[in-house]
């Protein structure tokens, strides 16, 4: 029962949100979500209950994260983690990076 | 959106960084010069671990090893003796599916509704409430299992109001004592852990640090995509390296320092912590999540008196069998080591609880496969 799925708030009714897992529509409790969410936001259901937002430029924050975490076991010497590099750098010229990200 | 869905996915499996992330872990572990143990403590991060087959491009001389993660598998035979007495008692019993085979002494719930025992699968808490609602002359309990994550579900139905023929028979458990167990005992050598991000988003990351300072072990948090998992093992490894015994953060876009507050007032409004035994395992300080006394009208050990006398027969349990699920738990010992793994032990009519939920480390690598060894396939 511990896994966690993420899935997509489309309605919400009092603590009640009708939530988008991949296709399949499920009601959600929001008694003990960590913040205020809406329509939209993507929550992570726990046996029923949304535990916690998923803000979506904290994606990228993971992703810019993998790279740090590359950076500071020496793979600049490896060419895949150029490329990689590469890629982030890309996916930056698209995105706003988060506030969290450029702290 | 359902394309953009799969992109963000994707992004989290990306074969390109899982390869630089494999070459800096190989370089980390390289860079130590011997052998070392890392251990996580969840189900979930082994079910990700197995069905990627991670374990294909660890370097060699890296141990993950699964620690006691599965919170079914720790409910103890006489716990759910507990539950097996109230459904033949006339009970409605209700709870999670993977608690549905799991052996008590003797008996599982399985037998217990073989034998005209009410028992209900729900997939949350507040489906067993529902049921308490729809049957008024009945008296409905819910199993409770799970770690604290799911201890905090239990929490809010429990705050929000139930009826009166409602109550609760909780077998939840504690992770970090789970951790401190490992950590405390003298066969074990682990250096460093990943912790559960599940389990962190409601206790935050920091929970972590008088462990770490305490054990000399640095604890990375993670999340449960195949990058997320190697990330997280090379920021481990690299704390180890460099004997820094910290708490990193793999997991930002859930985890946060401090966790989720509201949760975590409500788990500690109607829980405390109690010592218990853990299957298998030792009897853990701590351990177990209780009913605080302001619930206890809502505990079923309070409400009722179970009478286990009748269900129980601790000569039929599975150590008795041969099963080694508590040195597997405690990382002792893999599913491959257990001479009934796969064979008298399956998941049709499993010996130990390590096969029972999907969760265990046994049915894990009895669906997956286990422990794929690509190098020596060339």
């Amino acid at each position: 029962m511990c896994l966690g799925v993420p899935g997509k708030i489309l309605a919400i009714d009092g603590l009640t949100a009708t939530v988008d897992f991949f296709g399949v529509k499920k009601e959600l409790r929001l008694d003990i979500v960590d913040e205020p969410v809406t329509v939209g936001d993507y929550v992570l259901n726990h046996v029923g209950f949304a535990i916690s937002r998923i803000p979506p430029e904290e994606v990228q924050e993971t992703l810019a994260l993998f790279d740090q975490v590359l950076e500071l076991s020496g793979a600049k010497e490896d060419l895949m983690a150029a490329d990689v590099r590469g890629e982030i750098a890309a996916g930056q010229d698209v995105r706003e990076p988060s506030a969290k990200a450029k702290a | 959106m359902a394309a953009q869905d799969l992109f963000e996915q994707l992004k989290f499996r990306d074969p390109t960084r899982a390869r630089a992330l494999a070459a800096a872990l190989e370089r980390n572990v390289q860079a130590m010069g011997r052998e070392v143990s890392v251990m996580h403590v969840c189900g979930s991060h082994e079910q990700a671990i197995a069905r990627f087959g991670l374990r294909a491009v660890l370097p060699q001389g890296l141990n993950l090893i699964m620690g006691p993660g599965c919170p079914v598998c720790v409910t103890d035979g006489p716990e759910v003796d507990e539950a097996v007495a109230l459904a033949l008692q006339g009970v409605r019993v209700c709870t999670y599916g993977d608690m549905l085979r799991l052996p008590g002494t003797a008996r599982s719930l399985a037998d217990a509704q073989a034998d005209g025992g009410k028992v209900e699968i729900v997939y949350s808490v507040s489906q067993a409430v529902e049921l308490a609602r729809q049957h008024p002359a009945e008296q409905v309990v819910f199993l409770a299992s799970g770690f604290e994550t799911t201890a905090v579900a239990t929490a809010a139905v429990i705050l929000s109001g139930v009826p009166e023929n409602f109550s609760v028979l909780s077998v939840h458990k504690y992770v970090p004592a789970a951790m401190e167990l490992v950590a405390a005992s003298p066969e074990t050598k682990i250096e460093g852990y990943l912790a559960a991000g599940h389990a962190a988003i409601i206790t935050g990351w920091a929970i972590f640090e008088p462990f770490a300072a305490r054990t000399h072990a640095p604890v990375a948090v993670a999340g449960f995509e195949p990058l997320d998992i190697l990330a997280a093992l090379v920021k481990v490894t690299e704390l180890m390296k460099e004997g820094r015994p910290e708490v990193a953060n793999v997991y930002p876009r859930c985890v946060t320092r401090e966790g989720n507050l509201p949760a975590q007032r409500s788990l500690w409004k109607v829980f405390r912590l109690r010592d218990g035994r853990w299957r298998g395992i030792a009897d853990v300080a701590g351990g177990n999540l209780d009913l605080t006394p302001a619930y206890a009208h809502l505990d079923a050990r309070s409400r009722f008196t179970i009478d286990t006398a009748a269900v129980r027969n601790d000569d039929a349990e599975e150590e008795a069998k041969g099963c080694i699920c508590g040195s597997i738990m405690l990382g002792l010992a893999r599913p491959t080591d257990c001479a009934l793994f796969g064979k008298v032990c399956v998941p049709e009519s499993p010996v130990g609880s390590c096969m029972v939920s999907s969760e265990g480390q046994c049915r894990i690598w009895h669906t997956y496969g286990g422990l794929p060894d690509l190098r020596k396939v060339g």
